[in-house]
């Protein structure tokens, strides 16, 4: 498995994401711009220029029409995918730390940071897909979520329901709407969450934490349905579709970095097996933390992004495929 | 200065100042003290006694007035009783006379007999009838020795991270689980003793020791701040260490297992272990001249012989005291006044000696047991040369002396058995420039004591002995590096075997191992094996795993095989920053450990069987220390031993079907839980898939089909025309 190296970014990558169809792969990073490449040879194919600071999160929606971003700068901004136009921006009194497309497309979800005497604040706005440069500026729904801030954030399958990971450690379901705190799961992790990636069908979810372990919860009624536990904090995790792995990414905080080997700072992207709970492999690569981990949306690819500023893209190998290594129990994705 | 200010002291009130700063005296009698045995006087000599009285006490630093003391007359006789009372200011200076002044001569007929005046009355009113003291219930104790008849003959070992000590069987996979987890707070570090029937633990107070299969305490030794202790090879005597000298404190308790006032000062103490009395203590305190550095102490800074009978201290220059023990006198009251002297070594006691003298002291056998032997050297100085001495003890007579020239320092390396004796001798050039290295070996057991030479022209950083072999190894080097070590210099090595050439009786080369980079020998405590270690770098942390005698099972063939041929590497491996490497004591597992007193990075252990197969592995941040549990010698005698190597092939079948039994019995339990978990998985799936199935009958699943377009792409490079005429 030789990894492709994306070099396009001058600071550390913040997200990786792949488009539905997975040909596609954003990047955004610290450096304030966003990246887009061809997923199967790593060619750049453009980059999205408007951000005045560090790129957060971006999201695209499923017919890749769209794009959306959140930045240090306070603002979102929607983009156009093929020519890298940027359709509207909203301004906000803080960063954006988090945005999040829902399964149609048509609304997003997006969290602002706790910072000058602002809450943080979680905003929901419909996307006006007919004249995409006329969009509203007053979000649909707001709340500001009471206790812990919220660090991470997806709609789940039901309509006006979101998750949400907060800094504490927490898991929480919110209606949208009234912005009442549906379930919650206060203690899901020990420490701040630091990614949260949905299944395909939307119907569980895995998130990361600081805490050194990452965990699947069910996105109906928050149950933990499995934890993995690893030996560093992590900064993300991803779900590899048909097959049963989950991909597991972090290291020692950025600021140590230098005071250690990189024997000792566990840069590798870890494969854990999702049913039993046990590692099965890890990939070696990047020399400084893991920030960010993206599956394909078929399995055939995986990139991670790191504070190293690399992207690395990784098309699995045959043997990835073959290799059964628990034995040939069938298990559903 | 204002007329105001000066105020006639007399009008001003100070009774509430005075109240509050009032002093409390002593108002009980224990400030009073009897003197006995004073002459009987005249009251006309009065004054002359009291005045003789006071200056005695004041000739002991104790300051008496003639006004304090009292002497009681008897009306009949109008002459004294004989006793005096003495007043003092308070109940300090009352103990200080009483210690002072009790037994004093005080001319040639009389002697003071001083007691506190309280005591006369509590003695006086002692109830005299004898209480006979209650016997305490017999108790039977522990097996200390419990965990040898472990029915799976498992070994065990200690772990030590952070605060935590943990008691682990080792043994296969399925038996290997905690024995004990014991609550012991505030201790430096552990340690077992030599035969592995106690554990130590040193805190602030003192050692103290447990063991038994429940762990209870069984001995303390109160040495407080103690920071090295040492057992002595058959767990009789225990020597402590603290760097702060022993202080006893007033009103300190006193008995056997404390320490009194005379031991004030000293560092070293030495107990016994069964009673846990203190035997004796020793100062460490050398005068060094100021200006020279200060050397490290050795330790064990007291040197037991191997049947625990002398103990032997080195007063670096001048002499060996050696005391016996457990008397702690010194033996023929006299030290070994050697000029020089750097270092001494027992001789270890072989196996067939330990059975000499068992066999001697039961009075079976008239053959005399070898007698303990000292091995000990001496620098050049002044017209003499260095010299290797070894002394039989305690006859005190010399066996074998060996002159060394050009000697910068020497290292006594005894073979376990006490059948060698190898004499590490770092040698200089006339010009002192370079170092080079002399391996002397003396051969113990055949008559004269013979002297072999192995010259080597490197230096010698490491020599070990095969236990109870013929064999040994050395690391030498010839780095430029060598002696002056940086941050990430790993010190180039060569590793080189020797054996005894039974045909030609000396040492000859088995093998030699160029461009290494250990630094470390550990042979299997069964002989056979050994791991080559690089340890303490940084960089590297190889673990070469070899095996002597590959090719032969039985050694009695041995003059038939060629030379060296046995040699061979059986398995390499890695330990991150290994710092410590231990054989199991049946010889079977090598522990290593990463111990986090020396570096923070992955600090750990690892268990590798004898092939470098790795085991276990456990990473723990705080890791310190991993001990494996010592054995005592075996009880099975030579031809049992050999019987049973002979029937192994019958012994071992028992074994193969208990473990294939169970492994077949574990798989079938994983795979259970496996089928378990991936049924409750599937099961989960399939309900969310269900409902989502019904949310959105609609919208179906728009899996595309995988399309695949190729395309072919004519691209002209070149075009050139020619005619063709």
């Amino acid at each position: 498995m030789r990894p492709i190296l994306l070099q396009g970014h001058e600071r550390s990558l913040t997200q990786i994401k792949f488009n539905a169809d997975g040909d596609l792969l954003f990047s955004c990073s610290k450096d304030s711009i966003i990246n887009v490449w061809f997923s199967h040879n790593g060619e750049r194919l453009g980059t999205y220029e408007g951000h005045n600071g560090t790129v957060w999160t971006v999201d695209t929606d499923p017919s890749t029409e769209l794009m959306v971003s959140g930045s240090a700068d306070n603002s979102m901004k929607l983009w156009q995918v093929s020519t890298g136009k940027c359709l509207y921006t909203w301004e906000f009194p803080t960063a954006v730390k988090r945005v999040a497309l829902n399964e149609e497309g048509t609304q997003i979800v997006c969290i602002t940071e706790q910072r000058m005497g602002y809450q943080c604040a979680i905003r929901v706005f419909d996307i006006n897909r007919d004249e995409p440069t006329k969009q509203s500026k007053e979000p649909l729904h707001m709340f500001n979520p009471v206790g812990s801030k919220a660090t991470v954030c997806a709609f789940t399958p039901t309509p006006g329901v979101i998750i949400t990971g907060h800094e504490s450690g927490k898991v929480a379901l919110f209606n949208v709407k009234s912005g009442e705190e549906i379930e919650s799961n206060e203690r899901a992790h020990g420490d701040v969450i630091t990614d949260l990636q949905l299944s395909k069908d939307r119907t569980y979810c895995v998130t990361s934490s600081k805490d050194k372990s990452a965990r699947i919860h069910d996105t109906k009624n928050l149950m933990v349905i499995k934890t993995y536990t690893t030996e560093t904090p992590l900064n993300s995790a991803a779900i590899a579709p048909n097959r049963p792995y989950i991909l597991l990414g972090g290291g020692q905080e950025a600021m140590s970095v230098t005071t250690t080997s990189l024997r000792q700072g566990k840069f590798e992207t870890r494969f854990w097996h999702k049913v039993f709970e046990e590692e099965v492999g890890r990939v070696k690569g990047h020399f400084g933390p893991i920030n960010t981990i993206a599956v394909h949306p078929n399995g055939t690819t995986y990139a991670s992004g790191g504070e190293d500023g690399f992207v690395r893209v990784h098309h699995f190998d045959d043997s990835y495929y073959r290799a059964k290594p628990y034995g040939d129990a069938e298990i559903l994705d | 200065m204002s007329g105001h200010s000066v105020q006639n002291v007399d009008d001003i009130d100070f009774s509430d100042i005075e109240a509050k700063y009032q002093v409390q005296f002593d108002d009980g009698l224990e400030n009073i003290i009897v003197v006995d045995g004073v002459p009987v006087i005249d009251p006309s000599k009065a004054d002359r006694l009291l005045t003789k009285i006071a200056k005695e006490f004041t000739k002991k630093g104790i300051s008496v007035k003639v006004d304090d003391i009292f002497i009681p007359w008897d009306e009949k006789t109008g002459k004294s009783k004989g006793y005096v009372f003495v007043e003092f200011r308070n109940v300090d200076d009352a103990i200080l006379a009483v210690a002072a002044m009790d037994k004093h001569p005080f001319d040639a007929k009389h002697t003071f007999k001083v007691n506190h005046f309280t005591d006369v009355e509590k003695f006086a009113e002692l109830d005299e009838t004898y209480e006979e003291p209650e016997t305490e219930e017999y108790l039977p104790k522990e097996h200390l020795r419990a965990w040898l008849a472990d029915p799976q003959g498992r070994d065990q070992y200690v772990t030590y991270r952070g605060d935590e000590v943990n008691i682990f069987w080792h043994g296969k996979p399925s038996q290997s689980e905690l024995a004990y987890k014991p609550e012991w707070k505030d201790f430096l570090y552990v340690a077992w003793s030599p035969l592995g029937t106690f554990i130590a633990t040193l805190h602030r107070q003192g050692v103290r020791l447990w063991g038994g299969p429940s762990w209870k305490p069984v001995q303390r030794f109160a040495h407080p701040m103690v920071k090295l202790i040492d057992f002595s090879p058959c767990e009789n005597y225990l020597v402590t260490w603290s760097n702060e000298p022993i202080v006893v404190p007033e009103g300190a308790i006193q008995g056997p297992q404390y320490f009194s006032p005379d031991d004030e000062g000293n560092n070293i103490a030495v107990w016994d272990i069964k009673s846990g009395d203190l035997l004796r203590t020793f100062s460490t305190y050398t005068e060094t001249e100021p200006g020279t550095p200060k050397k490290q102490m050795p330790w064990p800074a007291l040197k037991w012989s191997p049947d625990d009978q002398f103990v032997g201290r080195l007063t670096s220059g001048e002499m060996i005291s050696v005391y016996e023990a457990p008397s702690m006198v010194l033996n023929g009251k006299k030290s070994l006044k050697i000029e020089g002297v750097v270092d001494f070594e027992w001789c270890p006691q072989g196996e067939k000696d330990r059975e000499d003298a068992e066999k001697e002291k039961s009075g079976k056998s008239t053959k005399k047991a070898r007698e303990n032997i000292l091995a000990y050297w001496t620098p050049e100085f002044a017209n003499q040369p260095a010299r290797v001495t070894l002394l039989a003890f305690p006859s005190r007579t010399i066996l074998r002396q060996k002159n060394l020239f050009n000697v910068t320092e020497c290292k006594l390396h005894w073979q376990n058995q006490g059948d060698f004796l190898c004499v590490k001798v770092d040698r200089h050039t006339k010009t002192k420039k370079s170092i080079f290295c002399n391996l002397e070996i003396f051969r113990l057991r055949e008559k004269d004591y013979p002297v072999e030479v192995v010259e080597l022209k490197d230096t010698v950083l490491d020599f070990s002995w095969e236990p109870k072999g013929e064999r040994f190894a050395i690391v030498s080097s010839s780095d430029p590096n060598l002696g002056n070590p940086g941050p990430g210099i790993t010190i180039k090595t060569e590793v080189s075997f020797y054996q005894l050439d039974r045909a030609k009786n000396d040492f000859r080369l088995l093998r030699h191992l160029p461009n290494r980079t250990s630094n470390a020998i550990r042979w299997s405590p069964r002989g056979r094996h050994v791991v080559l270690a690089t340890v303490g770098s940084s960089s590297k942390s190889e673990l070469e795993f070899w095996d002597l005698d590959l090719h032969t099972d039985e050694r009695s063939d041995k003059s038939t095989i060629e030379w060296g041929s046995g040699l061979a590497s059986i398995g390499a491996a890695d330990h991150y920053g290994v710092t410590d490497v231990e054989w199991d004591p049946s010889g079977r597992y090598l522990a290593t450990s990463a111990s986090a007193w020396t570096h923070t990075l992955e600090n750990g252990f690892a268990i590798w069987d004898f092939r470098g197969q790795e085991l276990v592995k456990l990473l723990q941040d705080r890791f310190k220390q991993f001990i494996w549990r010592p054995r005592p010698p075996t009880l099975l005698t030579k031809e049992k031993q050999k019987q049973i190597r002979r029937n192994l092939k019958e012994y071992s079948r028992a074994f193969d079907e208990e473990d294939a039994a169970e492994e077949s019995n574990v798989s079938a339990e994983l795979i259970a839980l496996r089928k378990r978990l991936v049924d409750e998985w599937n099961a989960w799936r399939l309900l969310r898939k269900k409902e989502i199935g019904e949310k959105d009958e609609s919208k179906k699943e728009g899996e595309e089909e995988k399309e695949e377009i190729e395309v072919w792409i004519d691209e002209v490079i070149e075009q050139s025309e020619e005619v063709v005429e």
